[in-house]
């Protein structure tokens, strides 16, 4: 595995008395894409921004590389960053803007033995280096263009450019695609991790957007109230979260209260259910987590689980329908059509129950009872503008 | 009923701009009489123009006026464009009472911004005249002056202190618009906060701070009170004409008022002009966005 780039060790920041990071530690690895993922308020930007330098930690250490750059100002650390709205130089043209960083460049004099002149970059090398990230943005012919004269996506490409010319050990990029449209997002989640492994260096990306974490990521972050809930990979957060929070946070969840009978066995609503985890206390209650695409809908006689369908939407590709267990609602993702009313049974395979030890966030999530205001809320993450945390009020 | 109203409203409209312009379109067509009075029309000339190059008073004055309004401008536009940039810099519940302090000065009456600057700097003269005579008289190797006046140091400073405020006042809209991670984006790529100011944050203000200048310069060119409270000596244009009106009102002055009206008309045109392009482009940046 490749070696570790960054740590933040014990970070703690506070604006005004208000807590935004509490005790975080987390390390980076070389050349990995790693996603800070979590709802607005929950630090992730303040951590971008304590790396990037923009932000000095109330108390911990920054490392990169093992040397500690808490106060080590930006502009003199091997990151640069792709801001939220892309923060392009209105006033200069695309080859200019991507030209910014060298221009400001230094570096020994090649033709100096003592090695201590320092020289711009040469004009033609500029040029070459500007040229050529043109190409990786796939935006030849437009370096005479103002940035105001650009698509959302092309400056989105451009302050990528403008930031990867610098040859940086790490790019940071702070909802980087919150101004797309949903089409162009896409599209450029692709892109992006395209030119990732092209450049071969760290990504660390901030989003509330858990399919764009799922899609780009090696490694995910989840984030709340300052506190890291679970890292690992698009796959463990997704098939293992942590607790109710993360559970409810990627992807869809139904979570019930159950108690752990003994390793490979949970009783919910009164009933025995295999599973494949252990290492719980005997009769300990968990919270369980089923995926909705992982139940089976079956006959009633032969039903694990007996209810009545509430609601249904036609997905497209499925059918989301709401299923009524003893007054606890489900969600539950089918192809096949059961209409409103109707009872139907439900077996669940082993390997779809997932156990989770109990936590603060029990109770929170997982219940689909308010199921039309929990759509309401998904269009609303996907809009939502993240003001957040950035200390000042405006 | 309706066509009535009309009627009035334009009349009304026609005696406003009565009101507002024929006394100075009077006194600008009896600049270029060849009499010398002010009510009788006794054909065209130039004279009087000629006559204001020959008076070393006037040339005097509007030498000083142009210098102090120069100065003052450079000026209090470097101070008012920092100052801007401090306010901006500061969080909102410290900002908002300070830039509310800072409109002050605007709305204060001219005479009472006048009065105070030259109560102030006679307090100060007569303080400094002490201090200066304790220094001399403890030491040899160099002399301070000890009696200080009213003159063009005093009338400078009082153009900077009443043209600052609307230089922030400029300034300020332009730094809210600009986005706040350019200065950011440009640490991020090297630069020191220093160079972020001169290559990021000045090329996005610039029109902000052209027109401040602008203002401030039209402010000092036809400031009339608070130079006569703070001048002492030296005079400036406004001053020697109404000097000039105490003695006997001569078409010559109705030349240099007119020549300075001109003036301030252009600068009021340009700084108008500048608006108009500035909004227009705004609209067309947005429409195509």
């Amino acid at each position: 595995m490749s070696k570790e780039l960054i740590r933040l060790q014990n970070i703690c920041m506070a604006f005004d008395d208000e807590l935004v990071l509490d005790h975080l530690n987390l390390y980076f690895k070389d050349k990995e894409f790693l996603t800070l993922l979590g709802p607005s308020g929950c630090g992730k930007t303040t951590t971008l921004r304590i790396i990037g330098g923009f932000a000095t930690p109330t108390s911990g250490d920054v490392l990169f590389d093992g040397v500690r750059i808490n106060d080590v100002p930006p502009y003199q650390r091997q990151i640069n960053t792709v801001f939220q709205k892309y923060a392009l130089f209105p006033h200069l043209n695309v080859f200019e803007n991507i030209a910014f960083g060298l221009r400001m460049q230094k570096r020994p004099d090649p033709n100096d033995p003592s090695g201590r002149r320092m020289v711009k970059i040469p004009e033609e090398e500029i040029r070459e280096r500007v040229m050529e990230m043109l190409e990786v943005i796939s935006l030849k012919g437009f370096e005479h263009r103002k940035p105001d004269a650009l698509s959302g996506g092309q400056q989105q490409r451009v302050a990528i450019a403008r930031a990867l010319v610098n040859r940086p050990k790490v790019l940071l990029l702070d909802e980087p695609l919150a101004a797309l449209d949903l089409k162009l997002r896409k599209d450029m989640q692709i892109e992006l991790k395209r030119i990732q492994q092209q450049v071969g260096i760290t990504f660390i990306y901030v989003t509330h957007d858990q399919e764009e974490a799922l899609t780009m990521s090696d490694t995910i972050v989840v984030m709340d109230k300052g506190t890291i809930q679970q890292i690992g990979t698009p796959e463990d957060i997704y098939n293992e979260p942590k607790n109710a929070f993360v559970a409810d946070f990627i992807g869809e969840s139904n979570i019930i209260d159950g108690v752990m009978l003994r390793d490979k066995c949970v009783k919910m609503y009164g009933r025995e259910f295999a599973c494949l985890d252990g290492g719980f206390a005997e009769n300990e209650p968990v919270d369980v987590v089923i995926r909705p695409e992982d139940i089976d809908i079956v006959p009633v006689e032969q039903g694990q689980l007996v209810g009545t369908v509430t609601n249904v939407t036609f997905k497209g590709l499925q059918y989301d329908i709401i299923v009524d267990f003893k007054g606890f609602k489900w969600l539950i993702q089918t192809t096949d059509h059961s209409p409103a009313g109707s009872r139907i049974g439900i077996k669940i395979d082993p390997d779809a129950i997932h156990i989770m030890k109990k936590s603060k966030y029990s109770g929170m999530f997982g219940d689909y009872s308010s199921f039309s205001d929990e759509y309401d809320e998904l269009d609303d993450a996907s809009l939502a503008s993240d003001e957040e945390e950035s200390g000042d009020e405006e | 009923m309706n066509k009535n109203n009309s009627f009035v409203n334009r009349l009304f409209m026609v005696l406003v701009f009565v009101f507002l312009y024929a006394p100075i379109l009077l006194l600008i067509i009896f600049s270029f009489n060849a009499g010398s009075s002010n009510t009788i029309w006794k054909g065209f000339s130039l004279d009087w123009y000629q006559k204001l190059l020959h008076d070393r008073l006037i040339i005097q004055s509007v030498y000083t006026t142009i210098l102090v309004s120069l100065l003052a401008t450079v000026i209090s536009t470097f101070a008012g464009t920092f100052a801007a940039i401090g306010f901006y810099a500061m969080r909102r519940r410290t900002r908002e009472p300070l830039m509310t302090v800072n409109n002050i000065p605007m709305m204060n009456a001219d005479i009472v911004t006048g009065v105070s600057l030259c109560l102030f700097f006679v307090a100060f003269f007569s303080q400094w005249s002490s201090f200066a005579s304790w220094v001399n008289g403890i030491q040899s190797f160099f002399v301070l002056p000890t009696r200080l006046t009213l003159g063009f140091g005093t009338l400078l400073i009082a153009h900077i202190t009443f043209n600052i405020p609307y230089v922030i006042l400029s300034v300020s809209p332009k730094l809210r618009q600009m986005d706040k991670n350019l200065v950011d984006a440009a640490m991020d790529l090297g630069c020191t906060w220093m160079q972020a100011f001169w290559k990021v944050i000045l090329p996005e203000i610039k029109p902000g701070i052209v027109s401040g200048a602008l203002t401030a310069f039209t402010m000092s060119i036809d400031d009339f009170v608070i130079s006569y409270f703070t001048a002492g000596t030296s005079s400036t244009l406004a001053m020697t004409i109404y000097g000039m009106t105490k003695k006997r009102v001569t078409p010559e002055i109705n030349a240099v008022s007119t020549l300075l009206f001109v003036t301030v008309l252009i600068l009021l045109a340009i700084i108008n002009i500048r608006e108009v392009r500035q909004e227009r482009r705004r609209i067309v940046e947005q429409n195509r966005i």
